[in-house]
C-alpha cells in the first residue's frame, strides 16, 4: 500500500506524488531561512477557531461573534522532474499556534528539529511533540557565527536523545547543507520504516 | 502596489482587508459537508460532473474548478486562491458532494511507502 493512492487512469494530466517534511525548532532558530535556502516560498492562509490559548492575546471583549483568527504562514515547495512535489512546512513557533501541528504532522515523512547551541532548551517542546506522535526526526544544529561548537555526542546527552536519532551540524542559509540535512532525515526514515516492517512481520 | 492612498492613513482595496469575511463565503460553515477531509498534500481534480439542480456554484467554487482542471495538491490550490485553508476545504466539500471534484490521492500515516521515500531521496540528492 502506497502513500498516495492514485486513480490516474481517468485523470487529465499526470498526478503528482506529494510528500512533506516539517521544519521545527524554537523561535528565531532559522526555520524560515532553512526552508528558503532550498525551496520556492509560497504563502498560505489559514483561518482557525480561537482557542483558550489565545485568550489574552486576541482580545475579543465586546466582539463576541469573532470566533476565528487568521494565521498566515509560508511553506516551501520543491518540484522534481519525476512528478514529485516535496513540501516543507515550518511549524509555527509560538504556543498559540500549536493547534496547527497536528494538521501539519498528518502524512509527513518526518521532521527536522533545528537547534541553536546557545538556546538548546528551545527545541525540547518539538522533541516532546514528535516523540509523542511517533514522528521520526533528526536534529540539525544550526551553526551560528559565534555560537559555541559542541560535538554531536554532547548535544545528544544535553537533549537526552537515544543513539538512533541522527544529529547533523548545518548552516541553515546554505542550500547544500540543508540538502544534506533533508537527505539524512529521509535515509533515517527509510531505515526506521524497514525496522517497523520487520517487527510487524515477526 | 501601494498600501496608502497618499493622503493619509486610509487603507485601500486589498490592503483594507476582505470586504466579505472569509466564512461568509461558506454561509458560516467551518467543516466540509459529506464528511470529506482534504489533507494539505492530497491531490484533487475537477470532474465534468454536473451538479444537482439545487446547487448553485458561487464564484469561488468556479475559481476552484478552474484551478483544478489538472491534478492539484490542496495546499497549492489554497495558496493560489488566497483564501484561508478552512474556507477552501468547505468549498471543496461542496464540489465533492456534487460530484464535480474528486480526491485523487491521500496521505497515509505514518509514511511507510519505500517507493515514495526513495523518490524523495533521489530527488533531494539530485539537487
Amino acid at each position: 500500500m502506497g502513500l498516495n493512492h492514485f486513480d490516474g487512469a481517468s485523470a487529465g494530466g499526470n498526478v503528482p506524488s506529494t510528500a512533506k517534511i516539517l521544519i521545527s525548532g524554537g523561535f528565531g532558530v532559522g526555520k524560515t531561512t532553512m526552508v528558503g535556502a532550498i525551496s520556492e516560498i509560497r504563502p498560505l492562509r489559514t483561518e482557525e477557531p480561537l482557542s483558550d490559548r489565545s485568550v489574552g492575546i486576541d482580545d475579543t471583549r465586546g466582539l463576541s461573534t469573532k470566533a476565528t483568527t487568521t494565521v498566515a504562514m509560508d511553506f516551501g515547495r520543491i518540484s522534481f522532474p519525476s512528478e514529485l512535489v516535496l513540501y516543507l512546512f515550518g511549524t509555527p513557533g509560538q504556543e498559540r499556534f500549536w493547534f496547527m501541528w497536528d494538521e501539519l504532522t498528518i502524512g509527513a515523512v518526518g521532521a527536522v528539529i533545528l537547534a541553536d547551541t546557545r538556546r538548546v532548551a528551545d527545541c525540547f517542546a518539538s522533541i516532546d511533540y514528535f516523540e509523542r506522535n511517533r514522528m521520526p526526526f533528526v536534529i540539525a544544529v544550526n551553526c551560528f557565527d559565534g555560537a559555541p561548537r559542541f560535538e554531536p555526542d554532547d548535544i545528544r546527552i544535553a537533549l537526552s536523545l537515544g543513539p538512533e536519532v541522527p544529529i547533523v551540524l548545518c548552516d541553515a542559509r546554505d542550500r547544500d547543507s540543508v540538502k544534506k540535512v533533508l537527505v539524512s532525515l529521509v535515509r533515517y526514515v527509510m531505515s526506521t520504516g524497514s525496522r517497523a516492517g520487520q517487527i510487524s512481520i515477526a | 502596489m501601494t498600501a496608502y492612498d497618499g493622503y493619509g492613513d486610509r487603507w485601500l482595496d486589498r490592503e483594507a482587508g476582505p470586504v466579505v469575511r472569509p466564512y461568509a463565503l461558506t454561509q458560516g460553515r467551518t467543516l466540509p459537508s459529506g464528511g470529506a477531509s482534504f489533507g494539505l498534500i492530497d491531490v484533487v481534480i475537477a470532474t465534468n460532473g454536473r451538479p444537482s439542480e439545487h446547487f448553485r456554484p458561487g464564484p469561488e467554487h468556479r475559481r476552484i474548478l478552474g484551478l483544478c482542471r489538472r491534478p492539484t495538491p490542496v495546499v497549492d490550490l489554497t495558496s493560489e486562491i488566497d483564501l484561508p485553508l478552512g474556507v477552501v476545504r468547505v468549498l471543496l466539500g461542496d464540489l465533492a458532494s456534487e460530484g464535480m471534484l474528486r480526491v485523487l490521492s491521500t496521505q497515509e500515516q505514518p509514511v511507510t511507502d519505500q517507493r515514495l521515500l526513495r523518490m524523495v531521496l533521489d530527488g533531494l540528492e539530485s539537487l
